[in-house]
Order: structure tokens, then C-alpha cells, then sequence
């Protein structure tokens, strides 16, 4: 098969859990790293390491330890700037999560003043195919403000709809946001060709890149975006640490976020100023473990490379599609062809409900996702319920496609459909 | 792996999940409730007439997966026809069952079908899915009628 990792068997011995078995001896099959990705041992040795040799606080201890945890953490900083194309790497700011990167700029969109304040008859838009982190907070800054929420709809196969869009995006428009790869869907969209049309009209943009940075090559610098998120358990790092990327102009524009310990320059009792990006968003002891995990994490894909990843997706993804086209009554939320998607594939099955499958792939050692995704508005756009989704990584194999495909087939039987 | 199976998916589950009972909304109705999983995004809307202290009527529409749509059925089944505290006990007893983990054994003179569902408490993934539109009747329930004549006074 043409894209495949040319080491995939070495790639699945840098990951430890992809050897556990389950009671009944079934090997695992891991098709849900949408949701999260597995680590390798790298991330996890890097964590360990820090915890057993290096651990302190960081920028605050004048020991050897606080130094060498600060230049760790600094460390992983300047990785994530080069993985993702970063112009400065002080316009790096680690979070908790996307979500967290995402209510940050609402927020801080919702306090600023001057250009980038929002207001009455102001608009923010997004799209109908958003995870709900990527909605909720604009919800939230759009009603406390009297601004209006406006949004790409969806066509038939799983796309944005741009016919409306230079109504859509108008002199109204302060701020687009949307997501670059569907959680759900799997689709790409054009974000280049839609901040090209918000900067006409001076709204900034904001993208949602928690599916992107794991499967796509990423230059933040030509993306088009303004500020761009995304979370570090889906990219082979931790949970509990994201990152926001923004330009150095938005970002110094943009008050403060949470206030406390690091984002101050000095402290008064009636009144502070605050230090530069990257610290002033990054109030009190921040996920140091964690953050340095991603950098080991944006490290292992640097040297494997994100286009090879990209190709190796794109054939598994494509697999996927061939193999699932097999099972009777089986339908694709989205594009069906893999070029132009991410490696999530969420899909429908005539008589079964996405619970059951999920639950009968289980007992075969299959991990897949069912439910919603955190995407109900784009189940809702194609009339369904749930879906189940399987997602694929670096370190899938077509052998798992047949897996999931052959496990499809034995819940139909079991369901007692013809 | 196919017993582990079997042991959630009881024929009994998937009989009523082929052949529901009691299904659609119908009049006349003193509350009508929405109940949504908001794990999985399951949503049953379920109706509930009372009639001088018995559960005449129980309606609903539900979408959701073998489990819950089962579990709505059978409990149709068990309370239509109730005195609403006779009604509440037999919710008590299933939901008792359900948060057992697997280690109540279920009593079939009160919960009929419903010990079917044994298995299910041994998935607490599911728990929820069974559970979904019990906790709609007894809220609607509880709207219908007033509070005093809820005899049974459980969470
Ligand atoms: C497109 C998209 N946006 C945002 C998120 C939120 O990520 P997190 O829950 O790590 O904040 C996810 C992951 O669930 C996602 O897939």
C-alpha cells in the first residue's frame, strides 16, 4: 500500500500500550486517537526523567534544580514554536487544553478594548461542523456582548458551505472561527481562502487546530490565522496541556486572561502591570511535567516527519473507506474521498445503534468512539442521533482496518441483520 | 468474548428493542418530560397520565441504543396499570439493580423482564442507557402528581 510508514513496525514498539491484550486474549486495537492519541515511550521516559531528576518550580527557584526545570520547560516552548512554524517562539502559550486556549481568546475577546473589542451588532462566525468547545465560548462572548453568532452551514458532503461567504463574513465581522480538520467529519476546510476574506474586512481568526497539528504538516505563519489552538494529548503528548498560538500583535493587544504568580511585571496593592507574551497568559505553576511531555512529543513527530504522517493517514484513511464501503447498510458522515480529509471517519450503521457497535468492537479488543464527538449541531445538519467514529494514527495498520471491518461484520450477524 | 456479550444483550433486551412497547405519545398526559444522556446524546420524551393514584399511561418517543430503548419498554410494561407508590418501589428496586455492579441479584416476581437487565449493571458505561428514561417516568411522575401521593421518598 503506497504512504504507509516505511518502518510502521518499529513505529509500534516506540508505543507500549499497543502490546496490551485483554482478558480474553484479544490483542488491542486502538481506533480512536481522535479522541486521544497513545504515547510513546519518549514522552513517557521524558516525564519520568524530569520527575525523578529535575523536578522544581520553574523561573521562580534560584537553584540548580529551578534551572534546569525552567530551561526544560523553556525548552519544550522553542520545540513546539519550530513544530508548528512559529515566527517567535514567545508567541507559544501553553494552556490546559484547546478548550482552555479557545475560552482564553472569548475571553480576552470579551475584555479587550480598541479594535479587537466586540460589541453590539458586532459579529463572530463559525461553522455549523465546530467540536462544542469551539462554540460554547463564542456563545458565551457573543450574548454577553449583544453581538450576534453567525455560521458557515454544511453541505450534503460533510463541507463547509462557502456560497454565502462574503455575506456571511462582512464589515460586521470581528472575529471567524473555525476548526481546520472535523473531529466529526474528517473534512479539511479552506482556511487559508477564509481568513484571506476575513482580513479583508479586518475580523481576525481564530482556528481550531486540535485535529490538524496531529495529521497535517502545520506553518501557523501561512496558515492565515491569527490565533490558532490546540491540545497536546492528541499530538502522542499528555493530557493537561494545550497550546495557543497567536501573533505577537493580537497577542499584546489581548488583556490579560487569569491573573496571579508569572504575568505580572510588578505587583502594587492598588495596581499591577503585566510581563510580555508569553507570561501573561500563563498565570500561576503551569503543567510543567506536561509541557515538556509535548515537547518531547512534537519532537518524536518532527523526526518522523508530519508529511510523512499526513501520507500515511491518507492511506490508512483511504483503506478505511474502501473496507468500510463493504459493510451492507454502512453509511459515511463526510467526504468519502481520503484526500481530502483527516483520519476520523464517523459512520452510520442501518438497524445498530452506535452504542451497540461500539459495545460489540469492544469485546473484540476494537476501541472506537460512538455518541456525538462533542459535534451534536453537525449530527443534528445530517438528521442523525450519534455516529460511531474510528480514528486512525501514525501507528495504525491495515491489518486494524480489517480488524474494524470484520468486527462490523459479526455485529450485524449479531444484531440478526441479513 | 460472545458470552461477555451475551450476557449484556439478553434475548429479552433484544426482543423488546425489536418490538417495543407502548411506544409513541398519546393523550391525555398530566406532565411530559424530556430526558437527554448527555454523554451520547440519547433523548427519550416521555409522557405520563395518572389516573385517581395509578399510573394509567405511560408514552413516549426515544431514540436511543438496544439498551435504553429496551429498558423504556420494559418499564412501560411494569408500571402501566401501577398505583404510582407500588409504581416508585419497582423504580427503586431497578435502579437499585443497576447501580449493584453486578451483585444484585434481581427479584423477577417484582421486576419481570427486567432481570434481564442484571448483566447490564456489569457495564457501567450502560448503566446510563438503562437507566435514561426510568429517571424521565419518575420526573414526570413526580410533576403529575402531587407530592405527597409519592409515597416512596428515594433519590
Ligand atoms: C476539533 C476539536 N476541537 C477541540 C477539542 C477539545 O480538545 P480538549 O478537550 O483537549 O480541550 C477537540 C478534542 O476533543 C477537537 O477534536
Amino acid at each position: 500500500m503506497d504512504g504507509l510508514l516505511p518502518e510502521l513496525d518499529v513505529i509500534r514498539k516506540d508505543f507500549p500500550i499497543l502490546e496490551r491484550t485483554f482478558d480474553n486474549g484479544q490483542p488491542l486495537v486502538y481506533l480512536d486517537s481522535a479522541n486521544t492519541s497513545q504515547k510513546p515511550q519518549v514522552v513517557i521516559d521524558t516525564m519520568v526523567d524530569h520527575l525523578e531528576r529535575h523536578n522544581a518550580n520553574i523561573s521562580r527557584a534560584m537553584h540548580q534544580l529551578g534551572a534546569e526545570s525552567t530551561e526544560a520547560f523553556e525548552g519544550a516552548r522553542d520545540k513546539v514554536a519550530t513544530f508548528i512554524g512559529a515566527p517567535d517562539r514567545d508567541e507559544v502559550i501553553f494552556t490546559k487544553n484547546a478548550t482552555e486556549s479557545l475560552n482564553l481568546v472569548a475571553n480576552t475577546l470579551a475584555w479587550a478594548t480598541g479594535d479587537l473589542a466586540v460589541g453590539e451588532g458586532d459579529e463572530v462566525v463559525i461553522t455549523e461542523m465546530e467540536h462544542h468547545s469551539n462554540i460554547v465560548p463564542w456563545q458565551l462572548l457573543t450574548q454577553r456582548k449583544g453581538a450576534t453568532l453567525r455560521w458557515f452551514g454544511l453541505t450534503e458532503d460533510g463541507r463547509l458551505d462557502l456560497s454565502n461567504l462574503d455575506e456571511l463574513i462582512n464589515e460586521r465581522t470581528k472575529v471567524v472561527s473555525l476548526t481546520w480538520v472535523s473531529n466529526m467529519l474528517g473534512t479539511i476546510n479552506p482556511i487559508t481562502q477564509i481568513a484571506r476574506r476575513a482580513h479583508e474586512v479586518g475580523a481576525i481568526v481564530v482556528v481550531d487546530a486540535s485535529q490538524a497539528v496531529p495529521q497535517l504538516p502545520v506553518d501557523v505563519a501561512a496558515s492565515g490565522a491569527d490565533l490558532l489552538a490546540f491540545t497536546g494529548h492528541k499530538v502522542v503528548g499528555p493530557t493537561g496541556i494545550g497550546v495557543l498560538w497567536g501573533k505577537r500583535a493580537v497577542l499584546d493587544q489581548l488583556p490579560p486572561f487569569h491573573g496571579g504568580g508569572e504575568m505580572i511585571e510588578t505587583v502594587r496593592m492598588d495596581i499591577s502591570t503585566y510581563a510580555g507574551i508569553p507570561h501573561k497568559f500563563e498565570a500561576g505553576t503551569p503543567p510543567i511535567i506536561e509541557a515538556i511531555g509535548l515537547g518531547a512529543a512534537v519532537d518524536y513527530l518532527g523526526h518522523i516527519g508530519m508529511e510523512a504522517v499526513h501520507a500515511h493517514e491518507q492511506a490508512i484513511t483511504g483503506y478505511a473507506l474502501e473496507g468500510l464501503a463493504t459493510v451492507p447498510g454502512l453509511k459515511v458522515l463526510g467526504p468519502l474521498e481520503a484526500r481530502e480529509r483527516g483520519g476520523a471517519i464517523s459512520f452510520e450503521v442501518e438497524g445498530v445503534h452506535p452504542h451497540d457497535i461500539a459495545q460489540v468492537l469492544d469485546s473484540r479488543g476494537i476501541a472506537v468512539r460512538a455518541g456525538h464527538h462533542c459535534a451534536k449541531p453537525a449530527h443534528a445538519r445530517f438528521g442523525v442521533q450519534s455516529s460511531t467514529r474510528m480514528s486512525s494514527y501514525l501507528y495504525t495498520t491495515p491489518s486494524e482496518i480489517d480488524a474494524l471491518v470484520e468486527g462490523l461484520e459479526y455485529t450485524r450477524s449479531y444484531f440478526k441483520l441479513g | 468474548m460472545s458470552n461477555e456479550l451475551d450476557a449484556l444483550y439478553q434475548e429479552i433486551i433484544l426482543d423488546h428493542y425489536k418490538h417495543p412497547h407502548h411506544q409513541g405519545l398519546r393523550e391525555p398526559f398530566e406532565a411530559e418530560v424530556h430526558h437527554v444522556n448527555p454523554t451520547c446524546g440519547d433523548e427519550v420524551t416521555l409522557r405520563v397520565h395518572v389516573d385517581d393514584g395509578v399510573v394509567t399511561d405511560v408514552s413516549y418517543d426515544a431514540v436511543g441504543c438496544s439498551i435504553s430503548q429496551a429498558s423504556t419498554s420494559v418499564m412501560a410494561d411494569l408500571v402501566i396499570g401501577k398505583p404510582v407508590a407500588e409504581a416508585m418501589g419497582i423504580h427503586q428496586e431497578f435502579l437499585t439493580l443497576m447501580q449493584g455492579k453486578g451483585t444484585v441479584v434481581p427479584d423477577e416476581d417484582v421486576l419481570e423482564d427486567g432481570i434481564a437487565f442484571a448483566g447490564v449493571a456489569k457495564f457501567p458505561a450502560r448503566v446510563k442507557c438503562a437507566l435514561l428514561s426510568w429517571m424521565a417516568w419518575k420526573d414526570a411522575t413526580t410533576q403529575a402528581v402531587p407530592s405527597d401521593a409519592t409515597a416512596s421518598k428515594e433519590i
